[in-house]
């Protein structure tokens, strides 16, 4: 068949103009359809109550109130608050002080020493989990093993079975997840610190840990507040550790976070309603947390 | 680069080149303490590398190695595992499931990609003021929502609710419009004046140009897959169709898997295997595609 000269150069021309909408098409559709749409609906449920997907009374507000005053919820919000900022302190404390000796003069081995501390990163957290419920395991643990080696008598502590030593369980997890991650991070930032910037201190009679503060901190501020808010970020999001860890709550209800408490709610009690709201009531958590994180960060900035 | 480098990792150690007789004592002290962390990093794995092999009884007698009996050293723990669960299965369905989903979300994010970095249309800028706005949501706010639309669909314990809504990343949508930005108008014109249709030009000009993210995406997306749990939780019910998170995430729930702890340290080996494999195979994209985003200090 032959397609006549003006109308192939019409159709080429619409191939053109169409291109667009054609390219962006296939995933605004299923953005659209799998994540605006669940979005909404997150929204709308909130406002019932619901015992399955199919027996849902409206309750307007209600869940929203119900919840202001849910220890069990508030209880979840502390403990996911105490271990984001534990975690962040110690994570960055340390990943900058392995950062910073990675960083100084001749260290052998440089690819193992990557591979060591990066590796950790590479396992979901679930097998992270699985892995350290049977490290810390009373009996045959290898953690107990350690301390016992160290302190020359037998130790058998029950890790996972007493509420003081949840947190501190997962916290043990998390660091060693995440710590070579950050350093990572750190590493490439302290590189990237203009060396004219250490000279000039210098002339100035700037001394190490003065030429740390003054020029180290400051040049790499970028890349700890980055840090920082993807730890709040990924804090508030805590599930799967304890979740595996614990297998459930932990003792005493005192591994929950925000998330697992969602999830009890939702899909093991079977209220998406109230679930919805413990949801939202996160994103003005996390949005919260954010804004004073600008507002410091920004403060801090001022002050140089 | 390199000498600047050096230079800066020189001035960070903050010792002047006349102390060099100091710096020898240092440079070994340094390098022990570093090797000392580095072990204490690796002590967990090389656990679980021993438990994995290890029968019964040496499980709770040694902390790694029968030393004294090297011997006894055997695949018990793989073969129970093949044989008492269905653990072959989950390991195609955890394959099957992070390759699916990650080759949708590459070919969604790049074509949609290339769509808002190459072409002036109505409705760009809403698009990706809705998009950013999504991505700084927390993702488990979708889950009442997500499974109630997978309810009414009927894709409850199906693997469509897993691998289609993976094809959307907002995130992926972004770093290939980042990316593609970088393709020369020219080369595009010229392609059209050869006669590529458009379509052509994303898969011949783009694509190859932006080949390095594209092979960073897709480890993440990849990666980010074969960890995934609570979603797959919340819709997978058949044991059958479990994938490897939920399977050793159960298996750790048992009794019997405290004690013979060595087939569920199998089970996690083979589960982490193919993630260290690409790790060795790629590792300095590896690296740099996780650490892609960071801000420059």
């Amino acid at each position: 068949m032959r397609i006549d000269p003006y109308m192939r150069r019409g159709l080429w021309k619409c191939q053109h103009a169409l291109a667009p909408y054609l390219f962006v098409g296939p995933f605004g559709l299923v953005f659209v359809i799998f994540l605006l749409y669940p979005l909404v609906s997150s929204l709308v449920l909130s406002l019932y109550d619901t015992a399955s997907p199919r027996a849902m009374r409206f309750v307007g507000a209600g869940n929203y109130r119900y919840l202001l005053t849910d220890w069990l919820f508030w209880g979840a919000v502390a403990n996911t608050a105490y271990y984001t900022v534990v975690f962040l302190i110690v994570e960055i404390t340390l990943a900058l002080g392995l950062a910073v000796l990675r960083n100084s003069r001749r260290v052998w081995g440089r690819n193992f020493l990557r591979f060591a501390f990066f590796s950790t990163h590479l396992m979901g957290h679930v097998f992270v989990a699985v892995l350290f419920a049977l490290l810390l395991s009373p009996r045959g643990g290898l953690m107990n093993r350690v301390l016992s080696a160290i302190t020359g008598s037998e130790v058998e502590i029950n890790w996972l079975g007493r509420p003081e030593l949840a947190m501190p369980a997962i916290l043990i997890a998390a660091w060693w997840v995440s710590t070579g991650y950050a350093m990572i991070y750190l590493l490439a930032a302290l590189q990237s610190v203009e060396v004219e910037l250490y000279e000039a201190a210098e002339v100035d009679g700037a001394g190490r840990w003065s030429q740390f503060v003054h020029v180290t901190l400051p040049g790499i501020r970028p890349v700890l507040v980055f840090l920082v808010v993807v730890g709040v970020i990924g804090g508030f999001q805590l599930f799967e550790l304890p979740y595996v860890l614990f297998g459930g709550p932990g003792p005493n209800g005192r591994a929950v976070t925000v998330v697992m408490y969602l999830y009890m709610v939702g899909f093991e009690m079977g209220n998406l309603g109230y679930a919805s709201a413990v949801g939202w009531m996160l994103v003005v958590l996390i949005a919260g947390v954010s804004a004073v994180q600008l507002r410091l960060s920004g403060a801090l900035r001022r002050e140089e | 680069m390199a000498e600047r480098i050096q230079k800066t990792e020189f001035r960070i150690g903050g010792i002047q080149k006349s102390e060099s007789r100091r710096e020898g004592a240092g440079v070994v002290a340094l390098n022990v303490l570093l090797y000392a962390l580095a072990i204490v990093a690796l002590t967990p794995l090389v656990w679980m590398v021993c438990a994995a092999f290890k029968r019964g009884e040496d499980l709770f007698a040694y902390a790694f190695l029968p030393w004294d009996h090297l011997g006894n050293l055997s695949l018990d723990n793989f073969r129970l595992l093949l044989s008492r669960e269905p653990f072959a299965r989950w390991l195609i369905n955890s394959l099957f499931l992070s390759t699916a989903s990650t080759v949708l979300s590459v070919l969604l994010s790049s074509l949609g990609g290339f769509g808002l970095a190459k072409y002036a249309f109505a409705g760009r800028r809403a698009v990706m003021l809705l998009m950013l706005g999504t991505m700084m949501l927390p993702g488990v706010v979708l889950l009442p929502g997500s499974y109630m639309l997978m309810y009414r669909l009927g894709w409850i314990d199906t693997y469509w609710a897993i691998i289609v809504p993976g094809g959307v990343s907002a995130f992926g949508m972004f770093l290939f419009m980042a990316a593609m930005r970088q393709v020369p108008d020219e080369l595009l014109s010229a392609g059209r004046i050869d006669g590529c249709s458009e379509l052509r030009l994303w898969w011949e000009i783009a694509l190859p140009i932006v080949r390095p993210m594209t092979g960073a995406f897709t480890l993440l997306s990849f990666l980010a897959s074969w960890n995934a749990f609570l979603w797959p939780q919340v819709i997978l019910q058949n044991e059958a169709k479990y994938n490897l998170p939920i399977a050793l995430a159960n298996m750790v729930a048992l009794p019997e898997y405290r004690t013979e702890y060595g087939t569920l340290m199998a089970g996690t080996l083979i589960a982490i295997a193919p993630v260290v494999i690409l790790f060795f195979a790629l590792q300095k994209d590896f690296v740099a595609g996780l650490s892609s985003g960071a801000v420059k200090g």
